[in-house]
């Protein structure tokens, strides 16, 4: 059952098309990557459908559901969440805190509630209390809840990007070069906590550059070239897709081939 | 005696507009450069309700701080879908057209100013205000709304993306700022009984400014001793000379560049003490 579907979806900034009719599917509770070179217009397809940018052309279904206009907050409460490529975290704020933001578009408390202190405030304050705890104890940093986020080491801020993003509840999850200046330690965890997240149920979309982590543990591989896709299937297939090899590795026919 | 009892209600009332700017400015991350209208619009707002309807102080107070809230949203709607300097600008912007209202309507005396208003602030309400003020700011910055205007001065994209809805939230902020702001004002008419729209002008949202960047951005107790320091300054100033007193502007710029070059996250910083202590203990509980 597929969860989303883009048709068609282009994108032109000024003169660029970073993105040229691309269609994508993703199946309830699968593993699907993206990948390809730089430039080819990966993190383009991320905006897309996180609402950052409204495609040019193309229409984006989410649960049935149209969503190409809405706005980054409306997409995240129907259920899509997302890290960011440069980490981007809320660096003055605890890691506590940093979950419990996760949890807004879930949560209610107004400016007279908070003022007041209400009982159903307080119940909601421990609930989201113990939420974040219980998010922060999955990905394993529960221990350095107090800290604040700035402080803590790359890996553990790549982790605590995604417990933020998992705090929204989402059943979607969009992670943008998880393993991205990671070593093989960090990413071998990284992609036991995926296998964990997809194991759960969620469904998650990939985009990544280590193909150790792309081929291990994505169901569906899409590439994509100068904003088109050139290839979808499984890791097998697409290993051994000649456009692929040619737009990873050049065909030969040139000198200086684009490397990946 | 009188005398000192009259500063300190002039700080507490500067306190309350400092902190509600740090709410804007500090927090939220919003830089606005027109607190100072807020204020203006509750002191008037007050004092009418007072002259003409012969409402209790109280109510004058609030329903005057209602007004400067309501003009919060009205140009926080427009105004906060711009950011940083365009922020600025704006509000700077909107500062001047409320003066040169006040300066022309028959209901505000123009350019007299309004008269004859009733001293009813004294030391005891303008501390009562003030507490009120940060025990219910407070209270907010430990919400999810409070974090959420932190969320959106950290990174805008990912609190939008975190499911905040961030315009909402920075006019949320602007409201609540301007109802402070709305609320010292009416605290300000019922001390001096005598406003005019000059008192509200741009130099007055520097002086708020200063107060805020002084003590430290993004901590309410910075802000409150930025409003001490700066309003007990010119009166040591007073003291020492007349002539240096006249002076304070430049003063207050040179304090500025000193703070900018020697601390510029303000004399207390936005990683509070108590932060600073919980960090302490874990540090001390990681060596054992």
């Amino acid at each position: 059952m597929e969860l989303l579907e883009g048709n068609n979806l282009t994108m032109v900034f000024g003169g660029l098309s970073a993105l040229n009719s691309v269609d994508i599917k993703i199946n309830k509770g699968e593993v699907l990557s993206v990948i390809g070179p730089n430039g080819a217009g990966k993190t383009t397809l991320f905006n897309l459908l996180t609402g950052v940018y409204s495609p040019t052309k193309g229409r984006i279904c989410f649960r049935k559901r149209e969503i190409k206009n809405l706005k980054p907050y409306e997409i995240t409460k129907m259920g899509i969440a997302r890290t960011f490529q440069n980490i981007r975290l809320f660096g003055e704020m605890s890691v506590l805190d940093n979950v419990i933001i996760g949890q807004h578009c879930r949560t209610r408390t107004g400016v007279f509630g908070a003022i007041f202190k209400t009982p159903a405030v307080r119940k909601e304050e421990s609930l989201v209390r113990e939420k974040a705890m219980d998010v922060l104890e999955f990905v394993g940093l529960d221990d350095v809840h107090e800290e604040r986020a700035k402080n803590l080491p790359y890996g553990k801020q790549r982790r605590l990007e995604m417990a933020r993003a998992l705090a929204t509840d989402p059943e979607l999850i969009l992670l943008d070069e998880p393993a991205a200046g990671m070593n093989p330690q960090e990413t071998n965890e990284l992609i036991e906590l995926i296998e964990k997240l997809n194991n759960m149920g969620k469904t998650v979309l990939l985009i990544e550059h280590d193909m150790k982590l792309v081929m291990g543990i994505s169901q569906r591989i899409m590439v994509l070239d100068y904003g088109k896709k050139i290839a979808d299937g499984t890791p097998e297939e697409v290993k051994n897709d000649e456009k692929v090899i040619k737009a990873y590795l050049g065909d030969g026919s040139h000198k200086e081939g684009r490397a990946c | 005696m009188n005398y000192y009892f009259q500063i300190l209600t002039v700080i507490m009332i500067n306190s309350i507009l400092a902190v509600s700017l740090n709410l804007v400015s500090g927090y939220t991350g919003q830089l606005s450069l027109g607190h100072a209208t807020f204020m203006g619009l509750g002191a008037y707002a007050a004092t009418l309700f007072t002259l003409k309807l012969h409402l209790p102080f109280l109510a004058s107070i609030i329903l005057g701080a209602t007004v400067a809230a309501f003009f919060g949203f009205v140009i926080g709607v427009p105004t906060l879908r711009l950011k940083g300097d365009y922020l600025a600008i704006a509000t700077l912007g909107f500062g001047e057209i409320m003066k040169n209202i006040l300066l022309n309507l028959q209901i505000t005396g123009g350019p007299m100013g309004l008269r004859g208003i009733p001293k009813v602030t004294n030391i005891y309400v303008a501390t009562a205000a003030l507490i009120l003020v940060i025990f219910s700011l407070n209270r907010i910055m430990n919400s999810r709304v409070g974090k959420s205007f932190i969320a959106i001065r950290e990174d805008e994209l990912a609190a939008e993306a975190m499911g905040i809805n961030t315009t909402r939230f920075k006019i949320l902020a602007f409201i609540i700022g301007a109802f402070y702001a709305g609320m010292a004002g009416g605290l300000y008419a019922f001390l001096f009984r005598y406003i005019n729209p000059k008192d509200f002008g741009f130099m007055k949202s520097i002086e708020i400014l200063c107060m805020v960047v002084l003590g430290g951005m993004g901590n309410t107790y910075g802000a409150v001793l930025g409003a001490f320091i700066i309003t007990v300054l010119p009166e040591l100033l007073r003291s020492v000379s007349p002539v240096i007193a006249q002076y304070r502007m430049v003063l207050y710029g040179l304090l500025l560049v000193i703070m900018m070059i020697v601390k510029p996250q303000g004399i207390i910083s936005g990683s509070s003490l108590s932060n600073r202590i919980k960090r302490k203990k874990l540090l001390e509980k990681g060596g054992q």
